[in-house]
């Protein structure tokens, strides 16, 4: 009850300090939170709107298929073999750390302008972390636990399935969860630099057209979906992480 | 004499790893179990007693020798017909104990009411019934174990391995589940290979103890109990008993501080 509280508490100083800094800067820079909202509507019964939002989900969509079921796959099987997990490990590492905008003219080079250059900047934000979490989960199952798995019999596919699986679960569905939070924002970043529909799209338009209501509306829109489902996915991380 | 296990001039040596010198864990082990023998090894700590069973369960391949079950060399894999409860806890956190205890027959697609009679008798045998809803996370050590023990026996394997199963209970409950294993022994005509610390636990369970040394580990006594079949904690108050442990106590105190001393 009283987090709930807070949350209102927070919402309705943000909103304060909103119209406060638009007061100050003026309408040239921000919008006010009444105009705001007012472009929200108005984006929310506009056409050409749902049109950008289901070029983003569907891009977004196949980046998130890729990255989680790709970073399960391989992240298993650097977890299995210790000796490719060795190899891997460093260059996994590597890999993330480097920041992958630097990638994206080879995508465009690639796949062209389009659905499948999105899908390919998605997928390489959101893997990584799939890919490592799922490796450390497998890695850090406790060798009796798979001894008694081979102790009783159980087949390649059956171990997979029944004992690592489970076991590494919480730590899969943490990588999960930050791979689907960065499978959209490579989504997002590759519509805002090149690309001829979705949200990114229509922000970078709106923003060359100095529109800047619209430019605030599609923020806000983006930033509660977000908040909405980086708690939802949080919510189901921790209640794996106390149960087992 | 009928033969259920044959091991033969078992040795293992641990590779070594990085710098480290190779360590002998095993050298030249023979023994030779008759079907429905309740045989214990004893031993210092780290002289290769639970190598010794993971080799004969097929989960450490012998740098030498070998090892015969049921007329079968095992050869890196184990064995139908064997269970195995290790010393550790090896209970499935993500499965509530009835789950974890059904484990192995719902893998070699047991049916679901025969699944279920068996579940049920395995957890009352080890005293679990009214824990299983519980998730392991919510149990003690011990019970734990027991799940464990449970997961193993409800398989009923025909050689039963253990490796210090009941190191994790107070000394009643060691007594009592020892009790138990002894009332499943004669029930199911398992033989079952037993590697313990407890002098007590071996005088009373087995019929024939080896004593190994410190390591590298081999026998250096095999003595026999000759208890009956039909036999319970309450040998503890025989004389003989008070006679095993101090047999066994003669050879395993000069190897117990050799191993402490190295």
């Amino acid at each position: 009850m009283s987090r709930r509280f807070d949350g209102v508490l927070f919402t309705l100083a943000v909103l304060l300090l909103w119209e406060l800094l638009y007061r100050v800067v003026g309408s040239s820079g921000l919008s006010s939170p009444l105009a705001t909202l007012g472009a929200v509507v108005h984006l929310l019964s506009s056409a050409s709107f749902w049109k950008n939002v289901s070029a983003t989900a569907e891009a977004f969509a196949f980046a998130v298929a890729f990255s989680l079921l790709g970073g399960l796959a391989i992240g298993l099987v650097l977890g299995l073999s210790r000796f490719a997990g060795d190899v891997f490990d460093p260059i996994l590492n590597a890999l993330t750390a480097i920041p992958k905008i630097t990638l994206y003219p080879v995508i465009l080079l690639f796949f062209g302008l389009g659905m499948e250059a999105k899908v390919a900047f998605g997928t390489i934000h959101g893997i990584f972390p799939v890919i490592i979490l799922t490796m450390n989960g497998v890695r850090n199952i406790r060798p009796v636990v798979r001894k008694a798995a081979r102790a009783m019999r159980l087949t390649p596919a059956q171990t997979i399935r029944t004992v690592l699986l489970p076991a590494a679960l919480p730590e899969i569905v943490s990588g999960m969860r930050i791979g689907v939070s960065l499978a959209l924002l490579g989504t997002l970043i590759g519509e805002l630099f090149a690309s001829d529909r979705g949200i990114g799209f229509m922000l970078i338009q709106s923003v060359e057209h100095s529109d800047v209501p619209t430019t605030m509306a599609i923020t806000v829109l983006l930033f509660a979906v977000a908040v909405i489902g980086g708690i939802a996915m949080l919510r189901i991380d921790r209640r794996l992480h106390q149960g087992g | 004499m009928d033969v259920a296990l044959e091991i033969e001039g078992v040795s293992h040596t641990f590779v070594a790893e990085g710098n480290g010198t190779p360590v002998r864990a095993l050298d030249g082990i023979d023994l030779r179990l008759a079907p429905g023998e309740f045989f214990s090894v004893i031993g210092p700590s780290g002289c290769g007693k639970s190598t010794l069973l993971e080799i004969v369960a097929g989960l450490t391949q012998p740098t030498a020798g070998r090892v015969v079950f049921d007329g079968r060399e095992i050869l890196g894999e184990v064995p139908d017909g064997v269970g195995m409860v290790f010393q550790e806890d090896a209970s499935f956190p993500w499965l509530s104990v009835w789950d974890n205890v059904a484990f192995g027959l719902r893998r070699r697609g047991t049916d679901a009411a025969e699944t279920k009679r068996r579940v049920d008798y395995a957890l009352q045998f080890v005293g679990l019934a009214d824990f299983a809803r519980h998730h392991p996370r919510q149990l003690s050590g011990g019970m734990r174990q027991r799940v464990c023990i449970a997961r193993t026996l409800v398989l009923e394997p025909r050689l039963i391995l253990l490796d210090e199963p009941f190191g994790a209970l107070d000394q009643q409950t060691r007594l009592v589940m020892g009790e138990e294993l002894l009332r499943l022994w004669r029930e199911t005509g398992a033989t079952v290979l037993l590697i313990t610390h407890g002098l007590d636990e071996a005088a009373m369970l087995s019929d024939r103890i080896g004593v190994m040394s410190a390591r590298p580990g081999r026998f250096i006594e095999t003595l026999i109990t000759g208890w009956p079949r039909d036999r319970d904690s309450q040998v503890v108050n025989e004389r003989h008993f008070g006679e095993l442990t101090a047999q066994m106590w003669t050879h395993l105190r000069a190897e117990s501080m050799r191993s402490i001393g190295t």
